[in-house]
């Protein structure tokens, strides 16, 4: 009956049955493309939302780090979705960027909390792309998450754009084809220190290595080694120390006695406050000389965050950085201006690494024109970008790593407010930090979309 | 030989951290027969004791950095400072040991709270359900303090007096020797506290009382005695050993929220070492893993056995349990039905 009433006949049901069967049937080459691009992929947004899932350390040794992971990537939403005052939106060049969601759909997110743990950072990664539906994964505070993390992307077929992590591996021989890292690594920052601690220390050094006993560790340990190594520097002795000891005196205590005069502190996080200050202000081993020279103290990878936890120890310690918010050009300054403002506080490196990540995804999806996967990857490969406070960048194709300029950073004698702890020594050309993408080994993988 | 000495004074203030911790605990256990899992929380708190009197103290004026335009920079001054100049700042420098002032009564407060609030309703139940809850109340009180004071960790000082490190080659005739000042301080800190731990409960009649009542609860009891009330007391006490541990150790390690945690298994195992119940073998115990711990991490003999730092401590707790299944001083019918 309804169907007289909608001006259906029998006659017609069934044609528009056989047309649709017909359509259905139609040899797959004529559809692919459309075909593919609007269903065949993991979590393929298909209301007026896309969904973002940001993966940050929320609880356990980095929460800090983690908390102002997530007020960049609250502040990336904001912006991308027209609302603020635009932040680097209005400095990125090239740029598609609409400031109206990402391919107009408003963007949304939701939050995972890794632990620092490799296994709990799957799991919320994991539950973020299936119950969430999710369709890029960020954040992160730690190589090994982001090692962790990026093969289970790659495997979910969903898009891992990956926040602060330094070891060689996550672009190395861990690599993966859906893994894009902006963050600078241990061999950059090997490269980039190693000239100025010639310069500031000589060239005939040597030098003692306590690392943490994890991927990154172990890379950093290998790329300051190389690094210093190739300015005459000796390696005295490189102990691993287990991640999180807390106490360190009983690695300090033999390298007084090593023959040593640097000591090159492979720590990040607490493990880097702990030992530094310990071997400052407990172990004085800043007043104390060692082959007629006076005993140094090197970290290679500083953050700002760390620098408040080491508090006075941290004054005239060499190291690197991947950004730094007192940096002079027009981005920073816009996105320090946006994140201050909201937050009250300078946004800390790893915050800014985790906002520029967000606006490159979202920028690579409106090149693309779409949210497949293996067109977005393309758009991330090989692309070079200005504007994000880092100088020109690329994304380098064979590896997914990023490449700009190096920070070379020391702790600041006499800061001038609570905030500047932290004083630029050397801006590394890119050029000089730049390296053979085949060094480290590692297989992309493929580009194949997956369901999910 | 020089290595030597190090090591074992680096296992010196390890242990006297451990001593201390583990002193509470079995205090805890051989009085109240509670696997108290919140201990390291008391540990934890007490540092945190430190944090929080500093922070009070150096609450400081604000001068506004003008040249930042985007957030409030500014460069602060104490008012201790302020006020009081040169004595001012030289209070400002001793707040770690100062903060014992407050330590002291927030953590006989917060002990007998404890006690009376909630560990006494879990005397009659199984050890699982003890375990559980404490554990639980620790999880509660590290999630307070992480709200208020952060995840990071938070740099203490040690006074300037006792800042540096001390050239203890001379005390031994080895020259060129020298250890941190404020580990060595907290070494003898640890043994002032078990000292006085001991005379406690051997020369008074509280202690007296208390243990008779580890011995035989039900007797003294019967004799008319609260063993009750004397037993809250006794948590009490040993809040405050932990609390005091804590506080002092803040210079060493910048406290953060996770810092109770990190003892906590540590000290159970210094407990089952050194005899479940056994105060004396508790401090024993806590120097003997603290100086193994501290020799096991010499690159000489990681080059042997690679990653022995990291496991020694549960090495020897199995083979102690092997030979002495008590422990090293365990009593007999302790934790056995």
């Amino acid at each position: 009956m309804a169907f007289y009433k909608d001006g259906w006949t029998r006659r017609r049901l069934l044609t528009t049955g056989a047309g649709l069967t017909a359509g259905l049937a139609m040899p797959h080459v004529f559809t692919r493309g459309a075909w593919a691009q609007d269903q065949a992929f993991c979590n393929n947004p298909s209301g007026s939302t896309v969904t973002l899932g940001f993966n940050v350390p929320q609880s356990g040794p980095y929460a800090d780090e983690g908390a102002d992971e997530l007020r960049a990537f609250q502040l990336a939403v904001k912006h991308l979705n027209g609302e603020g005052d635009g932040g680097m939106l209005s400095t990125m060049k090239p740029s598609n960027l609409k400031g109206n969601g990402i391919l107009g759909k408003k963007v949304a997110f939701v939050t995972g909390d890794t632990q620092t743990k490799s296994d709990a950072a799957r799991a919320s990664a994991k539950r973020m792309i299936e119950a969430d539906k999710a369709i890029m994964i960020s954040g992160g505070s730690s190589s090994g998450v982001a090692v962790a993390v990026q093969s289970l992307c790659q495997d979910m077929g969903v898009i891992f754009m990956a926040g602060l992590t330094h070891s060689n591996d996550t672009t190395g021989k861990d690599k993966r084809r859906y893994g894009f890292r902006h963050f600078f690594n241990a061999y950059m920052s090997g490269e980039a220190l190693g000239p100025i601690l010639a310069e500031e220390y000589g060239k005939d050094r040597r030098a003692y290595h306590l690392t943490a006993d994890y991927t990154w560790g172990w890379t950093q340990e290998e790329s300051i080694k190389n690094a210093t190594e190739a300015l005459g520097w000796e390696t005295v002795q490189a102990v691993r120390t287990p991640l999180g000891a807390g106490d360190f005196s009983q690695y300090l205590t033999p390298v007084l006695n090593s023959g040593a005069d640097v000591l090159i502190l492979n720590h990040y996080g607490g493990d880097m406050v702990n030992s530094l200050r310990q071997a400052v202000t407990q172990f004085d081993m800043r007043s104390k000389q060692a082959n007629g020279k006076d005993f140094q103290i090197v970290v290679p990878l500083f953050s700002e965050l760390m620098a408040q936890g080491a508090g006075e120890a941290v004054k005239g310690i060499l190291g690197t950085a991947n950004w730094d918010w007192k940096l002079d050009n027009e981005a920073t300054k816009a996105f320090s201006k946006s994140f201050g403002e909201e937050f009250g506080s300078p946004p800390s490196q790893a915050a800014h690494t985790c906002y520029v990540q967000t606006l490159l995804y979202a920028n690579a999806a409106e090149t693309a024109g779409t949210f497949y996967p293996p067109e977005l990857i393309k758009a991330l490969e090989g692309f070079e970008f200005d504007g994000m406070g880092n100088g020109p960048t690329l994304y380098r194709a064979e590896d997914h790593q990023c490449f700009k300029d190096v920070l070379v950073v020391r702790g600041k004698q006499e800061p001038t407010n609570q905030f500047d702890l932290m004083e630029i020594v050397k801006v590394v050309p890119r050029d000089e930090v730049t390296y053979d993408a085949s060094i480290f080994g590692g297989e992309l993988g493929p580009y194949d979309a997956k369901q999910c | 030989m020089d290595a030597i000495i190090l090591q074992i004074l680096n296992g010196l203030d390890k242990g006297g951290a451990y001593a201390l911790i583990a002193l509470g605990l079995t205090l805890i256990f051989g009085t109240l027969g509670v696997v108290n899992f919140a201990h390291g929380a008391l540990f934890m708190l007490g540092a945190f004791c430190a944090v929080a009197f500093s922070m009070v103290l150096s609450i400081s004026e604000r001068v506004r950095d003008e040249s930042v335009t985007f957030f409030e920079a500014y460069k602060e001054v104490p008012y201790l400072e302020i006020w009081f100049g040169e004595t001012g700042r030289t209070i400002l420098d001793w707040s770690v040991p100062l903060s014992m002032l407050l330590a002291i009564p927030f953590m006989l407060l917060v002990g007998l709270a404890m006690e009376r609030g909630l560990i006494r309703y879990f005397y009659k139940r199984s050890h699982a359900e003890q375990i559980l809850v404490t554990f639980g109340l620790a999880i509660v009180l590290q999630e307070i303090v992480k709200h208020y004071f952060g995840a990071n960790p938070i740099p203490m000082t040690a006074p300037p007096a006792f800042a540096g490190s001390a050239d203890v080659g001379q005390w031994f005739g080895i020259p060129g020797l020298s250890y941190p000042m404020w580990r060595i301080i907290y070494f003898l800190f640890s043994l002032a506290v078990i000292g006085a731990v001991f005379a406690f409960l051997q020369l008074t009649t509280f202690g007296m009382v208390v243990r008779a009542g580890m011995a035989d609860r039900e007797t003294v009891g019967l004799l008319g005695i609260n063993i009750g009330r004397k037993f809250s007391i006794v948590f009490g006490l040993a809040a405050v050993v932990a609390g005091l541990a804590g506080v002092m150790y803040t210079p060493i390690l910048s406290p953060n929220y996770h810092l109770g945690m990190d003892f906590l298994v540590l000290s159970f195992v210094v407990v089952v070492v050194g005899g479940m119940g056994s105060l004396g073998g508790a401090v024993v115990a806590g120097f003997l893993l603290g100086i193994l711990q501290s020799f096991s991490s010499m690159t000489e003999i990681k080059d042997i056995v690679p990653g022995i730092d990291q496991i020694i401590i549960y090495l020897v707790a199995v083979v102690v349990l092997l030979v002495r299944p008590r422990g090293l001083m365990g009593r007999k019918g302790v934790m056995e039905a």
